[in-house]
């Protein structure tokens, strides 16, 4: 079967709703969790604090998931969440040098690397 | 209200948004935010980090329901994205800087007129006239009608690269889809079919708002107790509304997004306005 855009598409589709629902399981896991061992009042949320960065790093998450801390696990899942989109331009890059698509080459690998940038660099 | 409770009710509300989300084209996002800070008093930054992290499982959710009936346009949207993510940047760059209310105000007024334009145009304005730019960029395509494929070419590509750059911002700014103002870019400033619009703009919303979520994780705004109830109320409300698409009329559709994008402004500029 020959690379089209309707074959990218549909890959791009199947992708995306893989990533969605893997990031779902992941933290539903953590959610029910976290409903479970919450006790008494819940969190305040009327107030804004920066949540601790622990959780906004990969390392962060991946060493509360291995000690069962829900809100560590449902990061970890917002994570897989936030890198799906990222990783569906990824694949338009692959599918379109597939296709022999030059210009279209280009125009996913910028968007790409704006993403990267905004990830990891942009402040 | 107990943790049990809290989580149960703003899993429903946000279920409701996401479904509502999923068939006008837009993130849950418009919705979430002010049911968030207005009936359960939830800070800001919280609603639009939960609000950004669920439009993101919004786009990608539905997007293979969408693929399959064959409307949405890869290539205009990813070329479309290099002007959202670059706006997304922006946006959330100036979120940290810009008076809060004054970008309200200006917002507010942007989907104010935006849900007159809609309602004005109540017919399909899309052509086949070949467009240079567009006919270069490839920024063309089909889609399958009762009395077979119908092709299109986009217009005007700078005017809609150039909204699509102000949707990012919005989206990086405030911790929306931005959905309403990138369908606007497609459907009315590059005369897209709607349908079109509507699933290409599902597409991009992810990829946009991804490029503001990075910022938003490391500014603290993501508070996994709140967010995880929301992201999972919207996508399974986006789960069911990308169903429910291909059976809606596009009329219907219109005059649900005009109200939408309404209210919505009515909101932002009463917050806006009075600070709140």
């Amino acid at each position: 079967m020959s690379w089209n855009d309707k074959r990218l598409e549909t890959l791009v589709g199947v992708m995306l709703r893989t990533g969605v629902l893997l990031a779902a399981a992941v933290v539903l896991t953590g959610g029910v969790l976290y409903v479970v061992q919450s006790h008494g009042a819940r969190a305040d949320y009327a107030h804004f604090q920066p949540e601790p960065a622990q959780y906004a790093t990969l390392k962060g998450a991946a060493t509360g998931f291995t000690t069962l801390q829900p809100r560590s696990i449902i990061m970890l899942g917002l994570l897989i969440l936030i890198a799906t989109p990222v990783a569906r331009v990824g694949m338009c890059v692959i599918g379109f040098l597939m296709e022999r698509d030059r210009l279209y080459v280009a125009v996913s690998s910028a968007v790409l690397l704006i993403l990267l940038y905004s990830l990891f660099f942009h402040r | 209200m107990s943790e049990l409770w809290f989580v149960v009710v703003i899993f429903t509300c946000s279920l409701a948004g996401g479904l509502l989300g999923a068939l006008g084209g837009l993130g849950g996002g418009i919705v979430i935010v002010p049911v968030l800070t207005i009936f359960f008093h939830v800070d800001i930054h919280y609603a639009i980090g939960a609000s950004l992290v669920s439009v993101i499982a919004t786009s990608s959710g539905a997007a293979a329901a969408y693929v399959r009936e064959g409307f949405s346009n890869i290539r205009v949207g990813m070329f479309l994205e290099i002007a959202t993510t670059l706006g997304a940047l922006v946006g959330a760059w100036l979120t940290t800087r810009a008076p809060a209310q004054a970008i309200a105000i200006i917002f507010g007024l942007v989907l104010l007129y935006s849900a007159y334009a809609t309602l004005k145009t109540q017919h399909e304005v899309f052509t086949e006239q070949p467009d240079k730019l567009a006919l270069r960029l490839r920024l063309q395509g089909s889609f399958p009608t009762s009395s077979g494929e119908q092709s299109y070419v986009a217009q005007r590509v700078p005017l809609g690269f150039g909204i699509m750059g102000l949707a990012g911002m919005l989206s990086g700014l405030l911790g929306l889809g931005a959905g309403a103002v990138k369908v606007i870019a497609m459907d009315q400033a590059m005369r897209l079919p709607f349908k079109v619009s509507t699933t290409t703009s599902n597409f991009m919303i992810g990829v946009t708002a991804a490029a503001g979520a990075g910022l938003y994780l490391r500014a603290g705004y993501l508070a996994p107790g709140l967010v995880m109830p929301v992201m999972l109320g919207v996508l399974a409300g986006s789960l069911i509304g990308s169903r429910l698409l291909v059976r809606v009329h596009v009329k219907t559709l219109k005059r649900v997004f005009a109200v939408l994008v309404l209210a919505m402004g009515v909101e932002m500029i009463f917050k806006g306005v009075t600070g709140s």
